[in-house]
């Protein structure tokens, strides 16, 4: 039996937070899935908000601190991941954005995603489509069609067989598939690979 | 070992008077900072080249020629020599030029630069920064080896029986490192021609350092120059010292908080714990020093920053001499007596020299 891992990226600020929850339940809605056509499945959940100042400090640096470093590795290694931001402003926060944007821009090349936010109010789910769906299209990610968007309004009156759910185990199960479709992830790019020998380089190729 | 000192030429404001130095008083200061190396016993000076504000060394063979006249032993050197935006045939001049000034005591570290607008100025395209940097190294190469050579390549108009005067001194070309933080193309570079490669070794985790030192290593091995040990390699560092290590982190701390490059960022400790920077009493600092070869092998030189962030002349003075004082003396006696016998030494003019001519005896024979 293979084992697949789903990295669980939350942008949540507050504890505990309704973007974790949905996290929460995106992932579990995709393990399921997995888990029901035979794969182990191993979740790595990442709460941006305790490497905060860490995204800070690459931005303002270049490099990772070793603690964001394995978050970020974990993210390009996993076979699949669930990206939930909070929307602020009518798009994610600044946290998820800088988080992506620190990440090696090859990372999600093929990789599945779902993507995930929460609002005060559903006047705010297009967010998804129109700003959160194109940052992961530029990094060439396999973004699955349904995005879940939860408000106020769902948490409160969804229950466990509400409208909310069942986009949840949807997303889910269309992560799980894009998942299943794939060998497993190689794991990070290595930065020093050398991939080219200097007779290329000098573009001599008969010497 | 060689040790010695790595300037950025930076002109910053003093975060603790508010004060900024003229670009006058910066530069000479520099100079000021290269006397002392020497007159503390230190090995090397060498100066970055920028062509932008808030830097001033824009002409490194002006500064490096005024400083031969005033030094006696000093090796002058860069960190970098922009071999990407520099066309190659004036860097073999110009550099061989000093090298006759200085009676050989020049080597020379290649960079590529890093800042985007900096390349048009000079009819050039950051995107091609590797291959600028390779075609302009392999013409500069030839330059200093072949009396006469004839070259075409894509970034400069074509030679056709050029001869670069003067030809370097004694027929003897200076050595070459090839610095760069993460582009394994450099470490390649600098493996396949059996130049010196320095590891930036101030911005980066010590494990990238050791990666690409690696690297290095290993290719210099594979192109035939040698073991992997026997790879010349050098590493920056960075160090505030006093006598008690209290008073450099209480002194060092509003420099390294304001600091244009990483102030605002990670603290003090923090930025400590990743990067191989040192803030500390002389012992501090040797015992650092000393773990660095535990990551990268034995290696050859060591040059250390020691004022940029807006520190004052005389700081950087006291810094020189606890470096020249208390640290270098140890680190040279326990460095010398890791180094196994087959690593040799950085080459120097007199070694190049020696080494060409038993070669040439031994030819005869």
């Amino acid at each position: 039996m293979s084992t697949r891992t789903l990295a669980v990226v939350s942008a949540g600020l507050s504890q505990p937070s309704s973007t974790r929850l949905l996290a929460d339940q995106l992932a579990a809605a995709a393990r399921d899935e997995l888990v029901r056509r035979g794969a182990q499945v191993e979740l790595r959940v990442i709460e941006l908000r305790d490497h905060a100042h860490d995204v800070v400090n690459h931005l303002l640096t270049g490099f990772p601190p070793a603690p964001l470093r394995e978050a970020l590795d974990a993210v390009a290694a996993a076979d699949g991941v669930v990206a939930v931001t909070p929307i602020f402003n009518a798009s994610y926060n600044g946290l998820y954005k800088s988080f992506f944007d620190v990440l090696d821009d090859r990372a999600l090349v093929d990789k599945p995603v779902l993507i995930g936010a929460t609002g005060g109010t559903a006047r705010h789910s297009l967010a998804l489509e129109h700003a959160v769906r194109p940052m992961f299209a530029y990094l060439r990610a396999v973004v699955v069609p349904t995005a879940v968007f939860a408000a106020g309004e769902d948490w409160s009156g969804g229950g466990p067989d509400g409208a909310l759910r069942g986009r949840v185990l949807r997303a889910g199960a269309e992560l799980a598939d894009q998942v299943d479709r794939r060998p497993p992830a190689t794991g990070p790019a290595d930065p020093f690979a050398l991939t080219t020998d200097f007779a290329q380089l000098l573009g001599r190729r008969d010497d | 070992m060689q040790f010695g000192i790595f300037t950025v030429g930076d002109v910053t404001v003093d975060p603790t008077t508010g004060r900024e130095p003229t670009e006058h008083e910066r530069i000479k200061a520099m100079v000021a900072i290269a006397v002392k190396a020497e007159e503390v016993g230190l090995d090397v000076f060498a100066t970055g080249e920028h062509h932008n504000p808030p830097f001033v060394p824009s002409s490194p063979t002006t500064l490096l020629g005024h400083i031969a006249a005033r030094t006696e032993r000093l090796l002058l050197s860069t960190s970098t020599t922009l071999i990407t935006t520099n066309d190659p045939v004036k860097i073999a001049e110009d550099y061989a030029m000093l090298q006759h000034l200085a009676d050989g005591r020049v080597d020379l570290m290649m960079g590529r630069g890093n800042t985007g607008p900096v390349y048009p100025w000079f009819g050039q395209d950051i995107r091609n920064g590797i291959p600028l940097a390779i075609e302009n190294y392999d013409l500069l190469h030839r330059l200093w080896r072949e009396d006469v050579v004839d070259w075409k390549g894509r970034f400069r108009t074509p030679l056709q029986s050029f001869t670069s005067t003067p030809r370097p001194l004694d027929g003897v070309p200076p050595f070459v490192w090839h610095g760069s933080i993460r582009s394994p193309e450099i470490a390649e570079q600098a493996a396949y021609y059996g130049d010196g490669f320095f590891a930036n070794h101030i911005f980066w985790p010590a494990e990238h350092t050791q990666r690409m030192v690696g690297l290095y290593r290993q290719r210099f091995a594979h192109y035939g120059h040698g073991t992997p040990e026997q790879a010349i390699v050098g590493l920056g560092g960075q160090v505030f010292l006093r006598r008690n290590s209290q008073d450099a982190v209480r002194e060092f701390r509003p420099y390294f908080d304001n600091a244009p490059v990483y102030g605002h960022g990670p603290s003090l400790e923090e930025f400590t714990r990743e990067t191989p920077l040192t803030v500390g009493s002389p012992q501090q600092v040797i015992d650092r020093t000393l773990g660095f070869r535990e990551y990268v092998g034995d290696y050859q030189r060591q040059l250390f920053l020691v004022d940029h962030a807006g520190l004052p002349l005389k700081t950087v003075l006291e810094q020189l001499d606890l470096l020249g004082e208390e640290v270098v003396p140890v680190l040279r006696k326990e460095f010398d007596a890791l180094r196994p016998a087959h690593v040799p030494e950085a080459p120097t003019h007199a070694s190049l020299l020696a080494a060409r001519d038993a070669a040439a005896m031994d030819a005869v024979r």
